[in-house]
């Protein structure tokens, strides 16, 4: 769990890095842009076959992610057949402590969508090409995608569900392996924190900045 | 101080044996003060019950003074009840209200079954224990104290974690049921010491495949286990028995 949970973090940080490429086209930096530098970004991403290979560790990543936690959960759970009549709640841990699985779902159900929406066309189906030049032009893609107000709205809760996902899970992971220098943990979970936070909003801005047409 | 009593409402699970349908049931009790502890309240209940011709309510307890762990009462949703750090043998009555309704509950965990009403069966505690929680040590004359030097803050953290009554109360608190702040307390408190150093790989590695073999759920550190601590264990101990298992099972010699 903490493993594949470090690891898809990771993935998290060139992701958003990447994406946060379309926000050179906002006018404080160069509004000609019109997504060339992301464009240019995901082709780079999309032609190496060191990505390529990457890219079926991630799905493996994800997959083997999901599976534990499924399995986790399920295992968890059976452990109590018989309830309380009043539970502790609150007064015990954080609720998102206390629902990683259904988080955890939540994602899948977001992952499911969101690849359908931009990983699939771009790698089976043939997406429009950028004029004159020989690479996908993800960025229209996105413009396009982002004009319905559901999908702006799923996508915004999908980020709530990662921030929460990862507010709990970026600090647990680390005392999973077995970090217990007092020190450490308090930086570890400040840092987790700021990055529960801070990434979840870019992913979360994107979709924003296309449905306002800050960008596009 | 003041003087008042208070007549209470308690909604307590009876359950005449392991097998049989457990329910609710509801008792008054009057005339209870705030000095007694939440167990003399019991037994008030139970003087009355008997003198009834009705069968008592049956309930863990010993030392009554909150050191052997045997107490185990799941208080209006809290294990131990509401104040911090204390077992409910030494929760008082002026926590509560008159007119107050109070839930009482077993510990609920399939790990420990219910043996009689709110009396469950720990014995999953002491076969952990036997896995591994225990040293080597020679017979005979007691060693001189100082003749071990031990580093003080390893001293202390070993004590701190051996402050464990060993009562359950962090699994029936977990939603996982898991029981990794005992085996953590065990492991530290052991580890940690020279004492503990020739069987501290096969002790960590030993308790742990018990308490899977019991049916206690994993920890994922939602930290309800150290809230509800009577002892205030800290959870930075389970980090310390992950990196124990870690490291034991990559160079553990068999
Ligand atoms: C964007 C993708 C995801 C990231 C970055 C991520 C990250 C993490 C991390 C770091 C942990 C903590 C590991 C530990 O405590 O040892 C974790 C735990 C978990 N994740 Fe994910 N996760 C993702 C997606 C998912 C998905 C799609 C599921 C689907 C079921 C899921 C279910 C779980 C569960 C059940 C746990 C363990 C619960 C716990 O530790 O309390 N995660 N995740
Ligand atoms: S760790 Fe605390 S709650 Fe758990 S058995 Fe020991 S004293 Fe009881
Ligand atoms: S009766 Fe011994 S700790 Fe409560």
């Amino acid at each position: 769990m903490a493993f594949t949970g470090l690891f898809l973090i990771s993935f998290l940080v060139v992701h958003a890095g990447l994406n946060a490429c379309i926000f050179n086209d906002l006018p404080v930096f160069d509004e000609n842009d019109n997504g060339d530098m992301f464009n240019r970004a995901a082709h780079f991403m999309g032609s190496s076959y060191v990505i390529r290979i990457m890219e079926i560790g991630l799905f493996a990543g994800i997959i083997l992610h999901i599976v534990q936690g499924f399995a986790l959960e399920a295992k968890n759970r059976s452990r109590r057949s018989v309830g309380y009549k009043v539970n502790l709640g609150n007064r015990g841990s954080k609720w998102y402590s206390r629902s990683m699985g259904l988080l955890g779902t939540l994602l899948l159900l977001f992952l499911i969508m969101h690849v359908a929406h931009f990983w699939v066309p771009s790698r089976f189906n043939g997406l429009e090409e950028v004029e004159g030049k020989n690479y996908h032009n993800l960025f229209q893609r996105m413009v396009d995608v982002f004009q319905s107000p559901l999908v702006v709205i799923l996508y915004v809760l999908g980020c709530i569900s990662l921030a929460y996902h990862l507010l709990h899970g970026f600090q647990s992971a680390f005392r999973t392996l077995g970090l217990q220098n007092k020190r450490y943990i308090v930086l570890v979970q400040g840092l987790g924190t700021a990055f529960s936070i801070v990434v979840p909003f870019v992913f979360a801005l994107m979709p924003i900045a296309f449905y306002f047409k800050w960008i596009g | 101080m003041d003087h008042h009593t208070m007549s209470l409402t308690l909604q307590v699970w009876r359950q005449q044996n392991a097998n049989a349908r457990g329910k609710f049931v509801t008792y008054k009790v009057d005339d209870i003060s705030p000095e007694m502890s939440f167990l003399e309240m019991f037994d008030v209940l139970n003087e009355k019950l008997v003198n009834e011709g009705s069968e008592p309510i049956a309930f863990d307890h010993d030392c009554r003074e909150g050191i052997c762990g045997s107490c185990s009462m799941h208080i209006n949703g809290r294990p131990h009840g509401p104040w911090a750090a204390t077992t409910v043998c030494q929760l008082h009555m002026r926590a509560f209200h008159d007119g107050d309704t109070i839930v009482v509950e077993p510990w609920r965990a399939n790990a420990f079954p219910v043996v009689k009403d709110l009396v469950v069966d720990r014995s999953a505690f002491d076969r952990i224990i036997q896995a591994g929680g225990y040293i080597s040590v020679n017979t005979g004359n007691a060693v001189d104290a100082n003749a071990t030097p031990i580093e003080k803050t390893h001293a202390d953290a070993a004590f701190a974690a051996a402050a464990c009554i060993g009562c359950g109360a962090c699994v029936a608190a977990c939603k996982n049921s898991s029981a990794m702040l005992f085996m953590s307390a065990k492991v530290a408190h052991l580890s940690l010491l020279p004492q503990g150093a020739p069987e501290r790989k096969s002790r960590v590695l030993d308790m742990v495949a018990q308490m899977d073999k019991e049916g206690f759920g994993s920890c994922t550190f939602t930290e309800a286990c150290e809230a509800v601590c009577p002892k205030e264990i800290s959870v930075t101990n389970i980090s310390r028995l992950n990196a124990e298992y870690l490291v034991a099972g990559l160079t553990v010699d068999k």
